[in-house]
């Protein structure tokens, strides 16, 4: 078939942005304007052939079931002992949904970008062009990772990307804050690279356990029924099979990348970078590359009937769901609320795999990438407003805004919803779209997020209804469903608490009095986005789901189809119950009065579990007291038995002996014997040169006196011979 | 009586040993130049004697030839001595030997 020809063109679409990152890099940096445009024709390039790709790999859904597609496609093969290390990509309608997913979120962020970075403004970026490049390297890292037909490209793009997320977060690398335990995009960077290292460290124990049982890592092998079989039942140890033990170790990876409890911890932090960062990497993309990964190895994962994994991925997903999303409650930083709610949502994808409800999961992944990424998007904008407002406000008007304020004394924060309020007014677009991303993401009948996450519930349920999937113990659906159903609620709560603090009420400083609406390239992508968020749930209803469609139906991704999800009434109306519920607590706290101080009033009635809430259950502050105190401790004697005790005094010694016998050797054989024959020739001849010299009178006489006796000596001696 | 070759040989002997030593002893150019145009007819002397001694037919002119080069030789060397003696004087104002002893290193 035709298309054939197209889907062999699929390894072309990460190599555009990586392409402009060579380009910015390399030869355009100095100048923005080029740099922003090779950025957005990359991305665009990748956007088309990925949209082009995604809608043939629809159209040809049936014909790329695993037995009869020619995919994945081989490019090169690389020696690796004594096998080869196939690389090569595969399109299948998982990796259609994320083409679909990733060019065009990328696209909106890249377009926003430009005027979040202030071009064409004196407050323009200084690194402007930089940006440009790390994000296109990003870009280049997520879309090679779903086109990656085996673990191995896929852990390299993976770590690409948490080398650019650390870059990224760490833009502003020189930023210091007034308040010293506020971290600094600097250490957040390091410690989003440090903590997600611990879930990557798990994952390629993982792939490497899977190499050692199987002998390959390309997809297409590791999840035929054979290997499958293989690994469910041989035994890593008592009677727990390879496949368990290899899908957890995997599913770590997940957890550091998609930020899930207990490795959460980076993500909050991550927000100290550029917002279109946050939108891009730490909401839409990188993150759910996590999630990604565990649909993609799906097959491993229920390769096992009712194995731990399956469980131990649904507890970790609705426990974070839920968990995230009270932390979410107490905070006042517009970014991080959204961080925890975008750990919250991950949490309802992992829940979701974790009972069995692939497409469910999917569907989630695809609609929360386009309202979050809209959500941070806006938000972004938000700050940006602000900013521009403080910045036009007088230093006197400050003063006087800042008396009588509960952050007397601290330096203004431009991320605090209480420096905000009553923007609706002031940035129109921006407060329209952002609130259509939030109806989405609470679930709100008919947005994205309400069919989504309404799909994940009802799976959930009946699955407890009516058996499960896989072999799930029945106990994890209605325990996924309960904790989903609270988590809602509390997003639900939390979104409206964002909103009407944001865009409600009145302004509570000048700076949000003043702030003007941000640039169309900012509004523009908002605006898009918004209408996705608003209308992609109807690719997902449940008597027509076309994801169901794409990913279930055929068995393109499990070697069977996955069971359709049933609409469930009673669900459906418990789950937009719970999210007006949420959306009503949220409007009587926050919007129905407008706030008379900057205290949240939830901070009195709960009293210590506020406070609680608000440090994050105190989870950073252990982690500083278990792990990085001791570990610093530990790194401390080592570099004390390493630099001071004996490593290096050994060293040394061995260094100074060295040294020792050299200053022995020039002083007793160097000096006197080589550089004393040396200088003694040189010596004779300048004392026999300077001998001569004397004969050297200049008094032609003594010359002549000196040839005469010389011929009468050779006379004699002739004479005295004959 | 014929005067024997010896004795002319003496003679030059002695011409020579005082040409020489004027050369070696006098500081005065000029009488150095006198000192080697004693030289020269001393063995000038030798030259005639010999011929006049070792070839007794006298068929060939070879001494007095000989000779005369060398008077000739001594003509021009007095010259070109004389002229470099007087571009000493003209530079250094001396004719003194010991004065003139720029060669040295």
């Amino acid at each position: 078939m035709t298309a054939n020809f197209f889907f062999n063109l699929t390894w072309l679409i990460p190599l555009f942005p990586l392409a402009a990152f060579a380009i910015i890099v390399l030869w355009t940096n100095r100048n923005r304007l080029l740099s922003t445009w090779v950025a957005w024709i990359g991305i665009g390039l990748a956007w088309v052939l990925g949209w082009f790709i995604f809608w043939l790999a629809g159209t040809y859904a049936q014909h790329l079931t695993a037995p009869v597609s020619n995919y994945p496609v081989p490019l090169f093969s690389i020696p690796t002992g004594s096998t080869q290390l196939q690389v090569g990509f595969q399109v299948d309608t998982l990796t259609g949904l994320m083409l679909f997913m990733v060019p065009f979120v990328c696209l909106m962020i890249f377009i926003y970008s430009k005027g979040y970075m202030n071009y064409g403004t004196e407050a323009v970026d200084s690194r402007y062009s930089r940006f440009f490049a790390y994000i296109s390297l990003f870009a280049c890292g997520m879309l090679g990772l779903v086109v990656s037909d085996n673990l191995v490209t896929l852990f390299i793009f993976w770590e690409l990307m948490g080398l650019c997320s650390y870059l990224l977060i760490g833009f502003w690398f020189e930023k210091k804050y007034a308040d010293p335990n506020r971290i600094t995009p600097k250490q957040a960077g390091l410690k989003a690279f440090l903590v997600t290292r611990i879930g990557d460290i798990l994952m390629l124990s993982g792939m490497l356990l899977l190499y050692v049982q199987t002998g390959t890592l390309t997809f297409k092998e590791i999840f035929s029924p054979d290997v499958l079989h293989k690994l469910a039942t041989t035994y890593a140890f008592g009677q727990v099979p390879w496949a368990t033990v290899i899908a957890v170790l995997i599913f770590g990876g997940a957890v550091g990348k998609s930020a899930q409890f207990p490795l959460h911890v980076w993500l909050p932090d991550a927000m100290e970078g550029p917002t279109p960062v946050s939108a891009l990497i730490h909401a839409a993309t990188m993150v759910s590359a996590g999630v990604y990964l565990v649909a993609r190895t799906f097959p491993l994962f229920v390769a096992v009937e009712g194995g731990t994994q399956l469980a131990v991925v649904a507890f970790i997903g609705a426990f974070t769901a839920l968990f995230a999303g009270t932390i979410a409650l107490a905070q006042n930083d517009i970014k991080r609320v959204l961080a925890y709610s975008t750990i919250s949502q991950l949490g309802f994808m992992f829940a979701a795999l974790g009972i069995g409800a692939y497409v469910a999961a999917v569907f989630h992944l695809i609609a929360h990438a386009f309202f979050k990424a809209l959500l941070f998007m806006g938000s972004g904008s938000v700050i940006h407003g602000v900013e521009h407002g403080r910045h036009h406000t007088s230093p006197e008007g400050d003063l006087r805004e800042h008396e009588g304020h509960s952050h007397q004394g601290r330096e203004f924060d431009a991320n605090d919803m209480m420096n905000m309020g009553g923007l609706l007014r002031r940035m129109p677009t921006t407060g329209w779209a952002f609130i259509a991303g939030a109806l989405a993401l609470t679930g709100i009948f008919p947005w994205a997020g309400f069919w989504s996450k309404d799909e994940i519930l009802a799976d959930a349920w009946n699955a407890f209804m009516h058996g499960t999937e896989f072999g799930v113990a029945k106990f994890w659906p209605i325990f996924v469903w309960a904790m989903l159903t609270l988590a809602a609620l509390l997003t639900a709560f939390y979104t409206a608490r964002l909103v009407f603090l944001t865009f409600a009420g009145r302004p509570r400083t000048e700076a949000a009095h003043r702030a003007p609406e941000s640039v169309p390239s900012m509004t523009w992508p908002l605006i898009i986005l918004a209408i996705f968020s608003t209308f992609l749930g109807f690719f997902g209803m449940p008597w027509a789901s076309q994801f169901y469609n794409l990913l279930g139906k055929y068995g393109t991704i499990l070697n069977e189809p996955i069971p359709h999800g049933e609409f469930n009434a009673l669900v459906a109306g418990i789950s937009l119950f719970v999210a007006v519920l949420g959306w009503f607590f949220g409007w009587l706290l926050y919007g129905r009065k407008p706030l008379a101080e900057t205290v949240d009033p939830l901070e009195k009635p709960l009293g210590p579990v506020y406070a609680l809430l608000k440090n994050r259950y105190y989870i950073d502050q252990l982690y500083q007291k278990v792990i990085v105190r001791p570990v610093i401790g530990l790194a401390g004697a080592a570099y004390a038995f390493d630099d001071r005790i004996v490593i290096d005094p050994l060293v040394d010694g061995v260094g100074r002996f060295g040294r020792w016998v050299s200053e022995a050797l020039k002083k007793f054989v160097d000096n006197p014997i080589v550089d004393g024959a040396v200088n003694g020739v040189g010596r004779v001849t300048a004392w026999f040169g300077e001998f001569m010299r004397s004969t050297q009178t200049g008094q032609i006489q003594n010359y002549l006196l000196v040839a005469v006796v010389t011929v009468l000596l050779l006379m004699i001696m002739f004479l005295a011979r004959s | 009586m014929q005067v024997p070759l010896s004795w002319y040989l003496v003679v030059a002997a002695a011409l020579f040993c005082i040409g020489l030593y004027g050369v070696l002893s006098r500081r005065n150019a000029i009488g150095i130049l006198m000192g080697v145009e004693l030289m020269l007819n001393a063995v000038n002397v030798n030259l005639v004697a010999f011929w006049r001694y070792v070839d007794p037919l006298r068929a060939a002119m070879t001494g007095q030839v000989f000779a005369i080069i060398v008077i000739t030789v001594a003509a021009a060397e007095a010259a070109v001595g004389l002229a470099l003696i007087i571009a000493v004087y003209r530079n250094r104002r001396t004719v003194d030997v010991t004065q003139v002893d720029e060669l040295k290193l």
